[in-house]
């Protein structure tokens, strides 16, 4: 593993719930730096694509690969994989900071307590270092004064940001985003995209599966648009946001302007 | 009524009855306690486990919950105790005199465990699927998921419920009389059938339980607060 290896690689990814077919085959490649935004309609498979890459989702045939290791996988014997070493795949977890749609911080714990809570008991991090970290990061995303505040008394865009410094004190190879900002009122949007945006111009490795189209334009090094299963184009965010080739994403593309 | 009768000390039976009620704490703290490990266990097998360990957990608090306690008891007690001397028999050990608190404990908390399982499972199914996906995204292990986010997320939606299988469990201790346990209603009785006061001893047993109730209600209160803390208050 050296720092040149891709920070994230998947190879033919498929995903199958029952008889229904959602991604057909993905392959998808994130360099150190790389900032890729995945766009698509709803049910495109994109939210699974990215759930995958951590395998919150088993996929049914292909492979992940994380920093040049590969997750070891073996079919479960109905068709589909599962992880056949399931410390790897713990161990890989803590590499990669997820922020989900709906923040998902647990309830029963301060924002400072969320924020310390992997760096502490997943990655045995001495508790003072943590909390030095974890100040420096609520300072960061604006939420100093909120540390000790139960997530439930606070707004949408403040959880979010409090998530993404949960995130951020795993010091991630990769930050994976599931539609952040989604489950937000559209007067905390903002906020929480300008957090995103800084953490895009540091050149920190991440994938975001978003629908702020002109977000995704300005942050964004790499976009992928994913329809009915498959990667129907993708390229830098001037090509395929000025000068789409396929049809299904020029229609996207005026869908939602 | 004759209040000198539950003096402290002899004559009166003030001090019998307190260790009556010492020995009824005894018994439900440890048959609680024995009741929630059992439910947690229950809980997570019924939740997690395989096919075959939900099924026999199905037919243990199916059973459990579908026979009368007073029964239950009777049946433990008797056939636990005799069942542990037919095996020391058959290893060729001499036979062992079992606590009474000890099969006690054990009863109660076998009974407790059969609802605390129904109870946990109810609460963990409660907690919102996002906050034990978000554990498992950021590498925790099965076992510390539980410890470190299950347990304490599910703690509000389970404390009405333990809270009431608390108060049953002061009061089931009662049943133990009928195995001739002397916790406080056995010493009650015996106080009142000695005495012929059988109104003031009920009704000073009947004053214990209730501050037994009373106390707990007090630390029950204190426990939702703090098991409450991320919850915003609703109206």
């Amino acid at each position: 593993m050296s720092d040149t290896a891709q920070a994230i690689e998947v190879r033919d990814l498929h995903k199958r719930f029952g008889p229904l077919e959602v991604l057909k085959g993905v392959s998808l490649t994130a360099k150190q730096g790389d900032v890729i935004a995945i766009i698509g309609g709803s049910g495109s498979g994109k939210s699974t694509l990215l759930r995958c890459i951590n395998m919150l989702e088993l996929p049914s045939a292909g492979s992940v690969t994380v920093h040049g290791e590969t997750i070891e996988m073996k079919t479960d014997g109905h068709g589909g994989l599962i992880p056949s070493n399931r410390r790897q795949v713990q161990r890989i977890r803590t590499r990669l900071g997820m922020v989900f749609q709906s923040f998902n911080l647990w309830q029963h714990m301060t924002v400072l307590q969320n924020v310390i809570e992997v760096p502490v008991h997943v990655l045995k991090q001495p508790r003072d270092e943590a909390i030095a970290v974890a100040e420096t990061l609520l300072k960061r995303v604006g939420l100093y004064e909120k540390r000790d505040a139960y997530p439930a008394f606070m707004s949408g865009g403040q959880q979010q940001r409090a998530a993404i410094a949960r995130a951020l004190a795993i010091q991630p190879l990769v930050m994976l985003f599931d539609e952040p900002t989604s489950a937000l009122d559209p007067e905390l949007v903002g906020e929480v995209l300008s957090v995103i945006g800084d953490l895009a111009r540091e050149k920190r490795t991440m994938i975001l599966v978003t629908h702020e189209m002109k977000f995704a334009r300005q942050v964004a090094s790499h976009v992928v648009f994913l329809h009915g299963g498959v990667i129907e184009e993708q390229g830098p965010p001037q090509a395929i946001f000025e000068d789409p080739k396929s049809e299904r994403l020029k229609k996207f593309i005026s869908s939602i302007h | 009524m004759d209040l000198s009768l539950l003096a402290l000390s002899p004559p009166g039976w003030g001090g019998v009855l307190l260790a009556g009620l010492f020995s009824s704490l005894q018994l439900a703290v440890g048959g609680y306690l024995l009741g929630l490990i059992i439910g947690i266990g229950g809980a997570s097998g019924k939740l997690y486990g395989g096919p075959i360990v939900r099924d026999l957990l199905e037919i243990y608090t199916t059973l459990v919950r579908a026979i009368p306690e007073l029964v239950l008891i009777l049946l433990l007690y008797y056939a636990g105790t005799d069942l542990v001397n037919q095996l020391t028999a058959l290893l060729g050990l001499p036979s062992v005199d079992i606590s009474g608190l000890a099969a006690g404990i054990f009863v109660i908390g076998v009974v407790q465990g059969a609802y605390s399982t129904e109870v946990l499972r109810g609460a963990i199914k409660a907690i919102p699927a996002g906050q034990i996906e978000a554990a498992r995204a950021y590498g925790m292990s099965p076992f510390m998921t539980l410890r470190r986010i299950t347990l304490p997320a599910m703690l509000p939606y389970a404390v009405p419920g333990l809270s009431n299988l608390w108060l049953i469990a002061t009061k089931d201790t009662a049943l133990l009389a009928v195995v001739g346990f002397s916790e406080l209603t056995l010493v009650t009785r015996q106080a009142a059938g000695t005495t012929k006061h059988y109104l003031t001893f009920f009704l000073a047993a009947g004053v214990l339980y209730l501050a037994v109730t009373l106390v707990s209600n007090i630390a029950i209160g204190a426990i939702e607060r703090r098991a409450r803390r991320g919850m915003v208050r609703e109206a």
